[in-house]
């Protein structure tokens, strides 16, 4: 900022004014989004070793978040294992390292790229739909009649939600990043002359286990952390149906940012702790 | 058995959001048997005060003595045996969208009671029908009218036969047909014994219903007494709120 801009600015003081109060209201949100997410992570804790059990409910919604985000998912990676081949490989042809694009392209789908994009996808579609539907419930009173006829809405809205995102999510991501490679070894095959036999034995070559679980515990740390969010951004809705379409956008947003910023640590972690063994 | 004397005794309640102070402290006592109409502006905190008992708000101060017990104390674990007992109307119905009809009014009795799925649909279509609802089992509530939805709400209130039933402005939104039909329903729940609070802006409705009427004025009980003396009383608050006169300044305090 020049000086002069900051004399104007300082010479404004509604400017700073605004800002201050912004600021403020924004630290404010997160500090009770970190209270209320520690809180309801401490109820789902104590209430899901009580009894009843809603077994159905919880297959009812891996149903939801698995089965029905599959296609989604698997035209997505299909689409980002082929990219990703066709791009190393041309930019891996003027070097003459093309014969390397299996490796890179399976290990970049099995530690990162299969298990971010299957997350980003389930935060846009499944953590705005838990969202939607819990702040429907709240909005509509159909929360308060849970309570009111004696159970529980953590055991009956949220616990189910939680527990099949983290079933689905990693189920997904495995589907996501079989199919993934399958699209890079199509693109190599027909774009690149690498017949599939060859990228079949590179990829045994190359992935281990550890690149594949590493990657899926990843998605048990974003599952849970988008389920909780969705849920707990849905319960604390406010403001009937704008409520209900504000609440549905701070849900996406705030899990793909998680999404992104935890990828980084978790990968630091894994790289600190698991892949040295390797 | 017909119990007798006080099911309810609410003391002193206090209740406040940020700045707006809803209730200063309400009293009032609700007696076996009877149902208890609760009147007043819109915005007095009717509402809260079935929230309050039910557990849904906490009071600031004061106590909710049911059976012995101050119902304002407990957590919500402890409230859970006492929901099953006392059941709340919600003003919209709130019934489950993900549910159909007979799921919706099965559920206290598949969460509350071992009854087998046979005993739970005989005693599903035998509330069904009390609320002229028979042959909408399967049907799901964005299937249903506003008056369907609010006699739905109002039987899933009333199949595990609580001891009290809380009424939120039942009968609120409805055209003069579905109001008479849901009166009518409402009545016949009450000639069983039932005992509960009926909280309406719906006069006729009230003077109906209830055996006693309580009006909440400025976050306290104005009066409580029968719906024949409310009527007739000279009170100038209550007569010019029973008649609506705008000056009668029954509307409560803008902040």
């Amino acid at each position: 900022m020049s000086e002069l801009a900051i004399k104007h600015a300082v010479e404004q003081p509604g400017y700073f004014h605004s800002f201050a109060i912004r600021a403020g209201e924004k630290t404010l949100a997160l500090i009770r989004f970190a209270g209320g997410f520690g809180v309801l992570c401490q109820q789902i804790g104590s209430e899901i070793i009580r009894r009843p059990f809603y077994f159905r409910l919880l297959i009812d919604q891996m149903l939801v978040i698995g089965v029905q985000s599959f296609v989604l998912v698997a035209v997505t990676a299909l689409a980002t294992g082929s990219v990703m081949a066709l791009q190393f490989g041309l930019g891996l042809q003027k070097f003459g390292g093309t014969l390397y694009v299996p490796k890179i392209v399976s290990l970049a789908i099995a530690r990162e790229m299969g298990p971010v994009f299957t997350s980003l996808l389930v935060a846009g579609r499944i953590g705005s739909g838990i969202a939607a539907e819990v702040a429907s419930m709240k909005v509509t009173q159909q929360i308060d009649a849970i309570r009111a006829l004696g159970t529980s809405p953590i055991q009956r809205i949220v616990i189910p939600r939680v527990l099949a995102s983290m079933i689905a999510l990693p189920i997904l991501t495995l589907f996501a990043d079989f199919i993934s490679v399958f699209g890079a070894m199509i693109v190599c095959s027909t774009q690149l002359a690498i017949p599939p036999a060859f990228f079949v034995s590179k990829i045994f070559e190359t992935l281990r286990i550890v690149d594949l679980s590493t990657g899926m515990a990843k998605t048990f740390v974003f599952a849970f952390f988008i389920s909780v969010t969705a849920c707990w951004k849905g319960l604390n809705t406010e403001g009937g149906t704008q409520g209900v379409g504000n609440s549905t956008t701070w849900v996406v947003v705030t899990s793909s940012i998680f999404i992104m910023v935890s990828d980084f640590f978790l990968t630091k972690f894994f790289f600190l702790t698991v892949f040295p063994k390797y | 058995m017909q119990r007798s004397g006080i099911a309810l005794d609410i003391k002193n309640l206090h209740k406040s959001f940020g700045n707006k102070v809803v209730h200063r402290g309400v009293s009032f006592q609700l007696y076996w048997n009877e149902i208890l109409g609760l009147l007043g502006g819109s915005g007095s905190g009717k509402s809260l005060i079935l929230r309050s008992i039910i557990g849904l708000e906490k009071p600031d101060q004061g106590e909710i003595i049911f059976d012995g017990k101050d119902l304002s104390q407990m957590g919500e674990r402890e409230l859970f045996p006492i929901r099953a007992r006392i059941s709340y109307v919600f003003q919209n119905g709130a019934l489950f969208d993900s549910l159909s009809v007979e799921d919706n009014l099965a559920y206290p009795l598949r969460e509350h009671t071992r009854l087998s799925e046979k005993e739970i649909l005989e005693k599903v279509n035998e509330v069904l029908a009390t609320v002229d609802m028979t042959g909408s089992n399967e049907l799901f509530p964005a299937e249903l009218s506003g008056g369907m939805q609010k006699r739905a709400g109002l039987a899933r209130a009333t199949i595990s036969s609580p001891e009290i039933i809380l009424f939120d402005e039942p009968t609120a939104g409805l055209d003069p047909i579905n109001t008479h039909r849901l009166v009518r329903n409402i009545k016949s729940v009450k000639s069983r014994g039932t005992t509960g609070i009926f909280v309406t802006h719906d006069l006729p409705a009230a003077f109906e219903i209830c055996h006693r009427i309580a009006i909440l004025r400025q976050g306290q009980i104005y009066t409580v007494d029968t719906v024949d003396n409310i009527r007739n009383s000279k009170d100038p608050f209550v007569h010019a709120f029973i008649r609506g006169d705008e000056d009668g300044s029954g509307q409560e305090p803008q902040p």
